[in-house]
C-alpha cells in the first residue's frame, strides 16, 4: 500500500500530494474502481496554467469518458508519459506509476480533504 | 419501476461484480476487468448470464412468417436463423434468433429490454385471437421451452423446456421461467462436451439439440453474440444456479472466467455485430442497417413493402465499419464529420483489446461507405482521423 497520508482529495476524486514545491495529481483508488478498465487519457501540455477546480483533461474507460479536474491551481510542469502506452497503470497503481500530472508555481485549496474525511465522502456516496 | 432480477443474481454478487440496470434487468457489468473477461473468451472460455433476454413460443407458423423478415418455410427443425422484427414503415422493432422447433412453430430469442413490446407487437398480429395462446403465462401443464412428446417417463429429452407453452397456435411469453447461459470461447465446446453425454461437438452452428449439461435438462444451442464458437444453453430457472456453478468448476482448468456485459460488448462489436437499440432501432431499416442478408423480399411480412420502397428511392445512409487512425475513442452519439460538416453519427464504439486499436460503426452518406474511405470522428470538438473498413472487425482463426 503506498503512502496516502499525505494526500488530499477532491470531491471529484483526484487526489493531490506536495513534494516540496511540486504537486503531482492522480486519481483515487474508488474512481479508478468505478471507472474500470482504463484505455485513454487525454491531457493538458507541460506549461498549461490551470485554476483549483479547472478541467484538466479527460480519462476514457472502456464504459465511459469523465473529466478530470485539477484539486489544486498551478502551471502543468511534467505530464506522465508512460500512460500513453500503459493507461492500465492507472487501474493497476493509482497512488503511484498511475500519476497523472505534476504542477509548479501551486495555489493550494482549503476545500481538499484529507483521507479519512475523503472515505467517509466516499462512504456516503455508495451507500446512497 | 425496480430492475428484474435473474436466477443468477446472487452468484455475481457473491462473485463481486459490478451491477448495473440493462434494459430494465439488474446485471452484472464486469466482474474484475473487462479486458481480462474479453481476453478470456478469445483465448479460452467466458461465462455469460443471459438470463435477462426474452424468449417467445410463437406456435402458430403463418404469425410467425408475417412478422419476421425471413422465409422461415425453408428453415429445418432444430436450425436457426437470424432476422428482423419490422414495424409498418420497415423500421426494425428489434432483431431475433428464430428456432425451428421439430413438434411445431417456433421459439424467438429475443432482447431483453424488448421482450413485452415484442410479445405484445406479435399478439397485435395474430389473425386468430381466440386460438387460446394469448396468455403471458403458458400453463404450467404446457411442457416447456421446446413444448416435448407428452411425458412419457423417461429419455433425456423429455425436458421441461422454453420451446413449449400452452394449448392453442397463439404466442407466449415465456421468457421470465427461463435461465440462458453463454459459454463462449475456443475451449467451449470442450468444456460442455465434458460435462454432457450429449454430442455436442457435432451440433452445427445455428443449430440445437436438447440435452443434459451437469445433469441439468437444456437446450443447447450452437449460438453466441461474441464472435467465438461456444453454445448458449436454456434451462429452467430453478436449475440455473446448479448450471452456472457446474460450468464455472469445470472450466477452472481452462482458465473460465465469468464475464459481464461489458466484455458483452466490446466482444460483439469486434464481431461486427448490431446492438439493438443502439447501431438498429425502429427508425433505422435493414438495408441501411447492412442487414439486407436477413430479409426474404419475395414473401410477404410486416415491413416488406416500405423496405420495398425505401430501396427503389435509394438508401440516404449506410451502416459502415470504421477504425480510428490516432488513440481518441468513439462513442454512441459521436458526430462523423467529412470537410468541416457532420455527415453521419457514430452508433457504436470502443477499444479493440483483440485488434489493438479503437473502432466503431456509424451511419455515413451511401458515398463515404466504401472501405479505405477517410472520415472524421468528432472527439470533444476536434476531428479526429477514421478510415471505413470493411466489417466485422475481427473474425476467429478456423480450426484447422
Amino acid at each position: 500500500m503506498p503512502d496516502v497520508s499525505g494526500m488530499r482529495f477532491a470531491e471529484t476524486h483526484e487526489w493531490v500530494k506536495m513534494d516540496g514545491d511540486t504537486a503531482t495529481v492522480g486519481i483515487s483508488e474508488y474512481a479508478q474502481s468505478q471507472l474500470g478498465d482504463v484505455i485513454y487519457l487525454e491531457l493538458p501540455a507541460v506549461g498549461q496554467p490551470l485554476d483549483a477546480g479547472a478541467r484538466l483533461g479527460v480519462i476514457e474507460s472502456v464504459k465511459a469518458a469523465s473529466d478530470l479536474y485539477s484539486p489544486v491551481g498551478g502551471e502543468v510542469s511534467e505530464v506522465n508519459q508512460d500512460l500513453k502506452d500503459h493507461p492500465e497503470y492507472v487501474n493497476e497503481d493509482p497512488y503511484g506509476k498511475g500519476w497523472v500530472i505534476k504542477l509548479r508555481s501551486v495555489k493550494d485549496n482549503p476545500k481538499l480533504l484529507d483521507k479519512k474525511a475523503y472515505d467517509a465522502f466516499v462512504q456516503g456516496q455508495s451507500g446512497s | 419501476m425496480t430492475a428484474e432480477r435473474t436466477p443468477l443474481h446472487d452468484e455475481h454478487v457473491r462473485l463481486g461484480a459490478q451491477m448495473t440496470n440493462f434494459g430494465g434487468w439488474v446485471m452484472p457489468l464486469q466482474y474484475s476487468s473487462i479486458r481480462e473477461e474479453h481476453r478470456a473468451v478469445r483465448e479460452a472460455v467466458g461465462l455469460f448470464d443471459l438470463s435477462h433476454m426474452g424468449e417467445l413460443r410463437v406456435k402458430d407458423e403463418s404469425l410467425a412468417q408475417r412478422v419476421v423478415s425471413r422465409d422461415l418455410t425453408r428453415l429445418r427443425p432444430d436450425r436457426i436463423q437470424y432476422a428482423m422484427l419490422c414495424n409498418e414503415a420497415g423500421g426494425i422493432i428489434d432483431d431475433v434468433l428464430v428456432y425451428a422447433v421439430a413438434d411445431g412453430g417456433y421459439l424467438m430469442v429475443v432482447n431483453a429490454g424488448n421482450q413485452d413490446g415484442d410479445f405484445d407487437w406479435i399478439r397485435r398480429h395474430n389473425p386468430s385471437p381466440t386460438g387460446g395462446g394469448q396468455l403471458n403465462n403458458p400453463s404450467p401443464s404446457g411442457g416447456g421451452l421446446l413444448n416435448n412428446p407428452a411425458p412419457s417417463g423417461g429419455g433425456q429429452l423429455n425436458i421441461p423446456s422454453p420451446f413449449g407453452g400452452g394449448q392453442g397456435g397463439g404466442v407466449f411469453n415465456v421468457g421470465r421461467d427461463w435461465a440462458l447461459i453463454g459459454v463462449q470461447g475456443p475451449r467451449a465446446v470442450a468444456l460442455v462436451q465434458r460435462l454432457s453425454s450429449a454430442e455436442v461437438g457435432t451440433v452445427k452452428y445455428y443449430a440445437f439439440i436438447e440435452g443434459k449439461v451437469a445433469d441439468v435438462a437444456c437446450v443447447i444451442s450452437r449460438t453466441g453474440y461474441t464472435g467465438e464458437d461456444g453454445f448458449e444453453l436454456f434451462c429452467g430457472n430453478e436449475d440455473a444456479v446448479r448450471l452456472w456453478r457446474a460450468l464455472l468448476d469445470a472450466g477452472q482448468s481452462d482458465g473460465i472466467r465469468p464475464a459481464g456485459l461489458g466484455a458483452r460488448d466490446t466482444l460483439r462489436l469486434e464481431a461486427g455485430m448490431r446492438l439493438h437499440g443502439n447501431d438498429i432501432d425502429a427508425s433505422t431499416n435493414p438495408l441501411e442497417a447492412g442487414l439486407d442478408w436477413t430479409l426474404s423480399l419475395d414473401k410477404d411480412f410486416i415491413g416488406r413493402d416500405a423496405i420495398l420502397q425505401a430501396r427503389k428511392r435509394g438508401l440516404s445512409r449506410a451502416l459502415v465499419g470504421f477504425k480510428m487512425l490516432d488513440r481518441s475513442i468513439p462513442r454512441h452519439g459521436y458526430a462523423v464529420v467529412k470537410n468541416g460538416e457532420q455527415v453521419g453519427t457514430v452508433t457504436s464504439g470502443n477499444v479493440s483489446f483483440t485488434l489493438g486499436y479503437n473502432i466503431g460503426m456509424a451511419y455515413v452518406p451511401p458515398a463515404l461507405a466504401k472501405p479505405g474511405t477517410g472520415l472524421g470522428v468528432d472527439v470533444r470538438g476536434t476531428a479526429a482521423p477514421a478510415e471505413v473498413v470493411a466489417l466485422p472487425f475481427y473474425k476467429r482463426p478456423h480450426p484447422k
